[in-house]
């Protein structure tokens, strides 16, 4: 244990409401996905919206009501990179054009938070708008250019900021 | 000696027929593999297989480490053995020159950001497909000529090795995706590709269907 956990965050606009006939599919595997994520090796937690099922009533930013957002906590970025890409979640993944737009800017981050740190939307939203502005660096970055955790003497950026899902939502 | 000198020196070293399959059988075996299972796969000795299998691993295409093999611990466990497995790292050549793979990441790169996931994964299911024939005949070589190293495993065909490898580090999603729906194309009814990563190979693997 390094005394650090990673946060990551990713947005998404929906090809249609969540209640509509494009995102049904989507909608009908959540409870599976979410819960093959909470038996994964390595996941620590997951943002959940005021029903706390799952994070779909969310939305960082209330001028979009397509705008979906997805956050968690995780042991390292390998127990991630796992579960997002070598278990069925992959399955789910590769459907991403059925119900997502491809999206022209960053729509991901990472970053190191101390262990039991849960990051408010707030705090997703800007590491979000890190990789977007500067690119990826040790405060904000992906899965192509990881950074390691930080040594256990440095003190990271995050401040404590309240831990729901209710903080105010950052604009795009 | 520049990329390419190195890259022949390397693939050089499979010019000698005996040592190419003591290779092929390390690089396609499920598990590290010992001195006398290797002599043994291949019809040598264990003198002539250890030559071999220690050039392999002087040119790095093979790694080596020690197992006690007779499961057996502490005192009279007899010494721990090398056993070998094939290392990480890729060595291609063409000559003439070609660079399929450059091509392949600017592809990759332009699919991506089309956002034309379903339409590779169409063309994948295709291509998978063409060959659905040959696979029902015969599934392992049809997947062993598509590079994927398979083995079995009870009711279950495991892929030891990943052909997509450098491709999906940069597009896991895309590259993966295209992947799945390659082998849903190939699979013939009896078999269902599912995800089952093995361990540095690819995350998919086919089981029997119950019913065939």
């Amino acid at each position: 244990m390094t005394g650090f956990h990673l946060a990551q965050v990713n947005v998404g606009r929906m090809v249609g409401p969540l209640d509509g006939p494009e995102l049904a599919a989507f909608v009908a595997q959540l409870p599976e996905i979410n819960a093959l994520a909470e038996r994964s090796p390595g996941f620590v937690w997951r943002m959940v919206d005021e029903e706390g099922e799952d994070a779909t009533g969310v939305r960082p930013d209330e001028q979009d009501d397509l705008l979906l957002v997805n956050c968690s906590v995780w042991e390292s970025v390998e127990a991630l990179r796992n579960f997002t890409y070598h278990t069925d979640h992959l399955r789910v993944l590769t459907r991403r054009r059925e119900w997502f737009h491809r999206m022209a800017e960053a729509h991901q981050a990472m970053w190191w938070v101390p262990a039991g740190h849960r990051p408010s939307l707030a705090e997703a939203m800007e590491r979000v708008a890190m990789v977007r502005h500067n690119g990826p660096s040790p405060l904000a970055f992906t899965f192509r250019d990881p950074y390691p955790a930080p040594a256990p003497s440095v003190i990271p950026a995050p401040t404590a900021a309240p831990a729901s899902s209710a903080a105010p939502a950052a604009q795009l | 000696m520049d990329t390419e000198d190195s890259a022949f020196a390397v693939l050089g070293v499979l010019g000698d027929p005996v040592r190419r399959s003591l290779y092929r059988h390390v690089a396609a075996a499920p598990e590290d593999v010992g001195r006398d299972a290797a002599a043994e796969a291949v019809g040598i000795s264990r003198s002539l297989a250890a030559f071999h299998l220690d050039k392999l691993v002087e040119a790095g295409l093979l790694d080596v480490s020690f197992r006690r093999l007779s499961g057996r611990t502490g005192p009279g466990a007899g010494r721990p053995s090398k056993v070998y497995r094939r290392a990480e790292g890729e060595h291609a050549v063409s000559v003439p020159p070609r660079s399929y793979d450059a091509a392949g990441r600017l592809l990759a790169e332009v699919v991506e950001n089309a956002g034309l996931d379903r339409e590779l994964q169409a063309a994948a299911k295709a291509a998978g497909a063409a060959d659905r024939e040959a696979a029902a005949g015969d599934l392992i070589e049809a997947l062993r000529a598509r590079g994927y190293q398979p083995f079995r495993d009870g009711d279950t065909l495991r892929l030891r090795n990943c052909p997509f490898h450098a491709l999906v580090a940069d597009f896991p999603a895309l590259v993966c995706g295209m992947n799945l729906a390659l082998l849903e194309g190939l699979a013939p009814d009896a078999w269902s590709p599912r995800m089952d990563p093995c361990p540095d190979g690819c995350c998919v693997a086919l089981s029997k269907n119950k019913n065939h």
